[in-house]
Order: structure tokens, then C-alpha cells, then sequence
């Protein structure tokens, strides 16, 4: 596989009249493989898409150096700026930017007849691109008679009718109702084994990315967190925070004392779970609602203080020392309100009891 | 149950249990007023243009229509119309493209300098212009023939090119706001993404941007075509010495060389007929190319636009506009404000020359006092006369929504569609004693020129806020045990009021600076401050003429500062 996009030492800085310098992208490295679905992922203001703005060229770096297929498109230290028309990427945008004043035909054909491509080769490729995205028929159409979805799918014609070896996507599906996003989700995988494209795909949601992605990327307040494929990062997070970002997370408060594991508030009961090493006295252990054992006979004894029966599981509510633990089951193991019960927990995650350190960075983040 | 269920949501007033219904009374006198203030002096025009002695005969209007000087009129009333249109879009383009998507610095100081045409009426600054340009003895071109040695003046304001150019410094702004909204407004992704696909930035500017905003660009340039199409006071000031009219002004010499005679206003009605015209084409224009409606270029998350950098050409191109800028807004205003101060028209500008006296005889002149008195009265009065009735139009259009709400919202913006000459030659039709009433001559006339004219504004505004209040907080004081009028004064009123008090100065101040109207209507004792200006002027006392209009314009800035503070604390609903 050979590197298709790389970043290196890539920062960004804003500088505002109110709030001063921003570094909206601080020292980013990483390295996109051909071929590759690669996700950036991230709250709001994470720095993920000013990332690809970065690459697709719309803003020049404050420090560091971009490659696209081998050749060097931004560079601080060569004072190197390629402008976007020159970089050969494909892009959608969240807001489909389909140019209102064209039909769906002369919205294709735009970068081919900026080319210079003759008509018969125009023709031929806008009729492929628009039968690759269904959009067969809509030729004469203008965007404004078409749906969300479809004026989606004009965009992605509009990106791959070139043939570029990079696609950028910049949440491409928020602006669609969920079930659109499904199906679009698959298509655009689709497109992306029969092109056989890069794929740079920008959202804040988990799921979409977890699906589409072969590798991602967890930012947060400029910075890389984590960059792994979806299993990893969903089984071993490297902190709360992407722990948190990805599905739902259960954080419990120990205390580790004469080589047990207490619940704060209980001192009584030990957890049985093996200590890792290196772990201060307080710590917190973070897990799965719904990779919590609920049983009738072994493990920490406790009781169910509530129970909500929902579509797809049932939800418990469990003291652990003075915490209350959310527990997912099937709906088929089933307890009583009041009930005594055991619960285990599966292979969890240990992490420093506080960040204070990101949280106060996110406080003053949010003070601004 | 079945006693409620056939009552019409009309019928909902009159569970009030009061006598007379509130929504039908209304009703009927705004339709009343509309009638009296639109309906009436555009009949008057055509009935007086095309009818003698109650008879029907075209005689009047072939003779009017093939006078040669009244078909030089209208060619010349196009010619300027189309040049100022063709060259204000440019000009309003060329700096909507450089505030709002280029790299040039100081766009703070240009987008101030855009607001001073507004404040400063045309009238005044065609005076200005006429100081320091006229043929004989403008005061640049005085200095330009000194200095240069030249044989001739070098340049002739008392031209055609010269009311075009004059107009054209005051109509840009028109496109100017249209286009930078739009730009401000636009997804910059629609540009990202061409760029994307391989456009340079040029070819952007061609294919995506020039196409997205022609909407805003047809706009403005309409407005501006309509504006001077009607506009007297530049055409007037420039063009009078030689003997250059437009419709609107040929319109104001018919009846003013005739000194008030019937015979001259039927001639001026029949030219209103030519100008409404002339007008009205531009018009259907306009609503055709509105109705067809802007691209949806407002969409996604709102992102700063890459802007373009201009590199090299940043600072010429930045003192080029803004000289530019600079010597067609400010130099007329610095000229009147010097004028104003010197002793004798045509004494040179320096401050030995300079003095107050024609300042302190604006408060010493009788007529000039009074004039100032009228204006304040004229526009005060109209000013809230056209609020209240305003805002009762609006209700009835919004709310009550009679049948024929849509003739009442016609009728209310006719009388500003059409050119203000046109509307004054009605006035004069309807209320000099044909129909019974006669205020030539008094104060009256002018104000009822003035409501007609300016009562859509305040419409408008009323049903912009009136849109903003929502029908059910209305109905919730009707569940809470208000009567049809208490939830009326106690709710609905109170909400809307920043919007009346904006409608207020809407007219207040447009009114204070008037013209085109007032010029045709004053009597001896009811000169208006635009018309004292105006006569000084035409009576040879620039010096006193300019210090007036300094007063106009300092009265005119207070006001616009005024209006602006009130709209920015305005209260949302």
C-alpha cells in the first residue's frame, strides 16, 4: 500500500481580533494508505475540518507540510502552496454545493469541460457518473427539483466523473433524514471498491465513521487522541474522552487498597478484577452498559434500583458503592425491581482518575 | 356546539357584544383612504389627459406627444436612465466584488463612505457638483484654466454626461447593497467546490459567482433604472441653464412657466401619462424579474469565504477606490459646507474670504425660518399620520385579510411606484376645487402628496414586525378573557411598536429632504426646506442656498444617527 496523503507536523493557527491566536490544528502526523476509508472524527471544533481544508487547499498551513500521491502540495519551510484547482482531489461538502443556476448534467460535466475534455468524452463519462449514482434520467433536471438525497448523489457524481485518486467528504450525510444516510453510507463504499479511491471522510458521528472507516482518526480541541481502526479504538480507547466519544460508556470511581479494587463508597466488597500495573491509588475503571454481567449468583453483590424496559434491551440501574451503574441487558435476562443480583465486569479499561489537565483546556475552550 | 360552528373566523370580533365591529370598520376605511390618496389623482391624470369639457379627445395628448421638445425630453430621459444604469451596476459591482470577496484593507472606511449618498439628497449634491464644475465659472474649473493655461472649461457638468455622472454617484449604492448582501449571504462551499473540480479562481468568478448573484445584480440595476427614470432634482439643477430637460422636469417647466394655469397642468398631465409609461415598462420588468425569484444560496454551516488576494494590486487598487469614492461622496459635501461659509459666490475658498453671516441669516430670513418650520411640521406630521394608518393597513392585509387584500396591498405601494412629479401633477388635479375641496396652495396639499407617497413605507414596516408577532399570542389574550380590541391594544400593539417607530423615521426622514413633490405644490407660504434650498439657489444666492442645505444635511445625519441606535436596541419577538 503506498502513502497516498501524508501530513507533517501540520499546525494551524487563527489569529481573531477578539480571541486572539487559535491553534485549531496543533502538530497533526499521519499517513492515509491508497485506497484506505479514513474517518476524522471529533466534536465540534476539533480541528478536523479545518484538517481537510487543509489538504484540499482552501486554507495554507501555519507550519509543517502536506504530500497527495507523492507530491508535495503545501510546505511551510518551501514556502509551497498548490491552490485546490491543482491538487486533482475530489470533494462533497455537508451542504451539497450543487451550483443552483446548472442542471444536473452541466453540474457534472463542470470539471471535465474545465479540462478541456472533448464533448463525446463529456458525455460518455457524466452518463457513467450519473448511472453510478442513479441519477439516470435527472439529466435536464435542476438541483432544486430533486431531493436532499439526490442533490447529494449530483455531488458525488460531480466528485468522481474525474476520476481522482483522493476523495475528500466533509459530512457529507448530516444533511440527510438517518435512513438516507444509511443507504448513502453504503453507496459511497460502494463507489469506493469499484473506483477504488482514498477515501478522507469528516464527521462527528460515531457510528457513520465506524462503519465506513477502515482506520480513524479521534481529535479533540486540535489535537490527534487516537488513530486506530474502529475495533480498537472501541475496545481499547487510550482515554475517557474517545472512550466516552465512541458508544456508551460506564465510569466507576475505585480505590485500590492492599492489592483490591473497592467501589468508591464501599469498602466492604473488593471488585474481582485483576489490578494492571502502574495504578495510583484512586483510579477509574470504564466499561460497556452492555458489557456488564447481570447474574443471579457470583460476583459483586448488589441490587436492581430501577429497570426500564426499552425497544431493543432492557436498562438497570445498580448501585456500585455510592454510583449508580447502567447495565444493558437482552430483554430475555430478566430481574425485578428491588431484586438482588451480581454484576462482573468484562475486561475494562483503567484510566487516572482525573484529567484535569483537558478539563480545564475544554473549559476554557467553552469560556470563548 | 352547533350555535359556534358555522361563525367565520370574521365573525370572531363580534362575539365581542359590541355594537359597531372593529375589523369591519377598519376595513372599510383603509380601503376609503387607499381609494382617495391612489385611486383618485391617477384617474384625475388620465381623465384631465385625455378628456376636454367632458368630452373624449386625443387632441391634447398628439399634440403633447409629437411636440419635439417633449419626445427630445423622454429620448433624453432614457439616454440618462440607461447610462446611469449600465454604468452604476459596474460601478456598484466593481465594489461589492472588493468588499466582499477580496483581500483590500480598510473596508470599514468604504462601507461608512457608502452610507453618506444616503443621507445626502441628490438635489444638493448635482449643487455641489454645478459649484465646482458648472461651464461658466465652476470653481474647479475656474482653477483648472488658471493653472493649466487652458482656453476653455475642461469639463461642462451642464451635460448630459454630467447629470449621468451626478446620478450615477448616487444611484450605485443601489446594486452595491444588493450584491454584497447576496455574496455575504452565499454558501461558500458553491465556490470551494468549483475550485475543487479544477476552476481557477477567475473562471470561479465567471461560471459561479457572476451567475449565482445575477438575481441581486438585476435587482439593484432595476431600482436604479426606475429611480432615474423618475428623478427630477439632478436633471433639474444641471440641466435648466441649458435648456437639457427630462419627462420629469419637462413636467415641472409645463406647469411652473404657466405659472399654475389649468392649461398647463392638462399638458403636464398628459406628459405624466408618456413618463407613467416609460416608468410602468420598467416596472413589469422589475416585478418579472423578481417574481422569478433568486437561487437558494443560503445553506450549511456558515464559513468565512476564502478571499481572494489581490497581491500586487492591493494598494493601487485600494487608492484608486477609494479616491474614487472619496471625491464623489465627500468632495460635494466639503463644497457645500465651504459654500456655505464664503462671503460672495465666486470669491475664492480660503478663510479670509469665510464667514457666518449666511448661516445667521437662515434665522433671521423669514422665509427660510418658515421653510424650516414646514419641513418639520410637513414631515412630523406625515411621519405619524402614515404610522398609524400604516399600521392599521397592515393588520387589515395580515390579519383580517378581507377579500381584495390584494388590491389593498396594491394600492398601498401605487402611488410610490409612480414618479413623484407624476403623483404631484394628481394632487394638483384632485385637490385644486375640482372635486370640491381646494388646498392649492395651503400646507394641506403637500401633506396629503406626502402620505400618498410615503404610506407604504410605514406599511411595509408595520407588516414586517406585524409577520414577526404571531397570530397565537393574539388568541391567547382571547383565551385569557381580552375582548377583540383589548388583545389588540394590550398585545399586539406594544409588540409592534419598534416597528412603527422605525416606519416613523422611514418617512420622516426622506421627508424632510424632499423635492420632487413639494416643488410642483408649495404656495408662497409654504416653501418646504428641500424647495427654499432649492429657490435660493435658483434665485442666484448660492452661499445662503448651501448653508441651508448644510442645516438640511447636519438635521438629516442627527436623524439617520438617531434611527440607528433605535433599530440596534430594538427588542426581538
Amino acid at each position: 500500500m503506498a502513502d497516498q496523503v501524508v501530513l507533517r507536523h501540520v499546525t494551524k493557527q487563527f489569529t481573531t481580533r477578539t480571541l486572539g491566536t487559535i491553534t485549531a490544528v496543533n502538530d497533526f502526523n499521519l499517513t492515509v494508505y491508497e485506497g484506505e476509508c479514513f474517518s476524522f472524527l471529533g466534536p465540534s471544533g476539533c480541528g478536523k475540518t479545518t484538517t481537510l481544508r487543509l489538504i484540499a487547499g482552501f486554507e495554507d498551513l501555519t507550519d509543517g507540510e502536506i504530500e497527495l500521491c507523492g507530491r508535495l502540495v503545501s510546505s511551510k519551510e518551501k514556502n509551497l502552496y498548490v491552490p485546490p484547482e491543482e491538487r486533482g482531489l475530489g470533494m462533497v461538502f455537508q451542504a451539497f454545493a450543487v451550483w443552483p443556476h446548472m442542471i444536473v448534467f452541466d453540474n457534472v460535466a463542470f470539471p471535465l469541460k474545465i479540462q478541456g475534455i472533448n464533448k463525446h468524452d463529456i458525455q460518455k463519462k457524466v452518463k457513467e457518473a450519473l448511472r453510478n449514482t442513479s441519477l439516470d434520467g435527472f439529466e435536464s433536471a435542476y438541483p432544486s427539483d430533486l431531493s436532499g438525497g439526490q442533490q447529494q448523489r449530483i455531488a458525488l457524481a460531480r466528485a468522481i466523473v474525474t476520476n481522482p485518486k483522493v476523495m475528500l467528504l466533509d459530512e457529507p450525510l448530516s444533511n440527510l433524514d438517518p435512513k438516507l444516510r444509511e443507504t448513502m453510507r453504503f453507496e459511497i463504499k460502494e463507489l469506493q471498491r469499484k473506483f477504488n479511491f482514498t477515501v478522507i471522510f469528516v464527521t462527528h458521528d460515531q457510528s457513520e465513521a465506524m462503519a465506513i472507516s477502515d482506520r480513524m482518526m479521534v481529535c479533540d480541541m486540535g489535537n490527534i487522541i487516537q488513530i486506530d481502526t474502529p475495533i480498537n479504538l472501541y475496545n481499547r480507547p487510550v482515554n475517557r474522552f474517545v472512550h466516552s466519544f465512541l458508544g456508551e460508556s460506564t465510569f466507576i470511581n475505585v480505590i485500590i487498597q492492599d492489592g483490591k479494587v473497592y467501589a468508591k463508597g464501599n469498602m466492604e466488597q473488593a471488585l474481582d478484577i485483576p489490578i494492571p500495573p502502574d495504578v495510583d491509588r484512586e483510579m477509574v475503571i470504564a466499561t460497556r452498559p452492555n458489557a456488564i454481567e447481570l447474574t443471579r449468583n457470583r460476583g459483586y453483590k448488589t441490587r436492581i434500583e430501577k429497570r426500564t424496559f426499552l425497544p431493543d434491551i432492557t436498562e438497570y440501574l445498580v448501585p456500585m458503592g455510592d454510583q449508580l451503574l447502567k447495565v444493558q441487558t437482552p430483554h430475555r435476562i430478566k430481574f425485578t425491581q428491588g431484586e438482588e443480583c451480581y454484576i462482573n465486569l468484562v475486561n475494562p479499561m483503567w484510566y487516572p482518575a482525573e484529567d484535569k489537565e483537558l478539563e480545564t483546556e475544554r473549559l476554557r475552550r467553552q469560556l470563548i | 356546539m352547533t350555535l359556534y360552528r358555522n361563525r367565520k373566523r370574521s365573525d370572531l370580533a363580534a362575539i365581542d357584544g359590541k355594537k359597531f365591529n372593529l375589523d369591519l370598520l377598519m376595513t372599510g376605511i383603509s380601503f376609503i383612504l387607499l381609494f382617495i390618496f391612489a385611486v383618485i389623482p391617477i384617474a384625475m391624470i388620465a381623465y384631465n389627459a385625455f378628456f376636454y369639457k367632458g368630452q373624449f379627445s386625443l387632441k391634447l395628448f398628439t399634440s403633447v406627444m409629437t411636440n419635439k421638445h417633449n419626445l427630445a425630453a423622454m429620448w433624453n430621459t432614457i439616454k440618462i436612465a440607461f447610462w446611469v444604469t449600465i454604468c452604476g451596476t459596474l460601478m456598484g459591482l466593481f465594489y461589492a466584488w472588493l468588499l466582499g470577496r477580496s483581500d483590500i484593507p480598510c473596508k470599514g472606511l468604504m462601507r461608512a463612505l457608502f452610507h453618506i449618498p444616503y443621507m445626502f439628497p441628490p438635489f444638493i449634491g448635482a449643487m455641489a457638483w454645478d459649484i465646482l464644475f458648472s461651464g461658466r465659472g465652476g470653481y474647479l474649473n475656474t482653477w483648472l484654466m488658471k493653472t493649466f493655461n487652458l482656453p476653455r472649461a475642461p469639463f461642462n457638468i451642464n451635460s448630459l454626461g454630467g447629470i449621468i455622472f451626478v446620478e450615477i454617484s448616487y444611484f450605485f449604492p443601489f446594486v452595491f447593497m444588493q450584491v454584497v448582501s447576496a455574496l455575504e449571504r452565499m454558501d461558500p462551499t458553491l465556490e470551494e467546490s468549483a475550485r475543487i473540480a479544477g476552476a481557477s479562481q477567475g473562471t470561479v468568478i465567471r461560471k459561479i459567482t457572476l451567475p449565482l448573484v445575477t438575481p441581486a445584480i438585476s435587482a439593484g440595476a432595476l431600482l436604479i433604472l426606475i429611480s432615474s427614470l423618475a428623478h427630477f432634482g439632478v436633471p433639474s439643477i444641471l440641466g435648466f441653464s441649458k435648456n437639457i430637460y427630462t419627462l420629469p422636469t419637462m413636467i415641472y417647466a409645463l406647469i411652473s412657466r404657466s405659472s399654475g394655469s389649468f392649461e398647463g397642468i392638462r399638458q403636464g398631465a398628459a406628459l405624466s401619462i408618456m413618463l407613467i409609461a416609460v416608468v410602468g415598462i420598467a416596472l413589469i420588468i422589475q416585478k418579472k424579474v423578481l417574481s422569478s425569484g433568486g437561487y437558494d444560496i443560503i445553506k450549511g454551516k456558515s464559513m468565512r469565504p476564502t478571499l481572494i488576494k489581490l497581491r500586487g494590486a492591493k494598494y493601487p487598487l485600494l487608492i484608486i477606490s477609494t479616491l474614487t469614492l472619496v471625491i464623489i461622496v465627500l468632495m460635494p459635501l466639503v463644497t457645500i459646507f465651504l459654500v456655505a461659509m464664503v462671503r460672495a459666490y465666486g470669491l475664492p475658498l480660503i478663510p479670509k474670504n469665510f464667514t457666518f453671516k449666511n448661516y445667521s441669516k437662515i434665522f433671521t430670513s423669514k422665509a427660510t425660518l418658515d421653510s424650516i418650520k414646514n419641513s418639520l411640521f410637513l414631515s412630523v406630521t406625515a411621519g405619524l399620520l402614515c404610522m398609524f394608518l400604516g399600521v392599521m393597513i397592515a393588520y387589515v392585509v395580515n390579519r383580517i385579510k378581507p377579500k381584495g387584500k390584494g388590491i389593498l396591498e396594491l394600492l398601498s405601494v401605487l402611488p410610490y411606484s409612480i414618479p413623484g412629479t407624476v403623483l404631484a401633477v394628481g394632487v394638483i388635479l384632485t385637490w385644486s376645487g375640482s372635486l370640491g375641496i381646494n388646498l392649492y396652495n395651503t400646507i394641506w396639499i403637500i401633506l396629503v402628496a406626502y402620505l400618498a407617497r410615503y404610506l407604504s413605507f410605514s406599511m411595509e414596516s408595520a407588516s414586517a414586525s406585524l409577520q414577526q408577532v404571531h397570530s397565537s399570542l393574539e388568541e391567547a389574550a382571547r383565551a385569557c378573557g381580552a375582548s377583540h380590541t383589548e388583545s389588540l391594544i394590550d398585545i399586539t400593539l406594544p409588540l409592534i411598536r419598534p416597528g412603527m417607530i422605525a416606519g416613523f423615521f422611514l418617512i420622516f426622514l426622506p421627508a424632510m429632504r424632499e423635492l420632487t413633490t413639494s416643488v410642483l405644490l408649495y404656495g408662497p407660504y409654504t416653501r418646504t426646506l428641500g424647495v427654499q434650498v432649492y429657490s435660493l439657489r435658483e434665485a442666484g444666492m448660492i452661499p445662503q442656498a448651501s448653508a441651508l442645505a448644510s442645516v438640511a444635511i447636519i438635521i438629516i445625519t442627527i436623524c439617520n444617527a438617531l434611527i440607528t441606535e433605535i433599530t440596534k436596541s430594538r427588542k426581538g419577538v
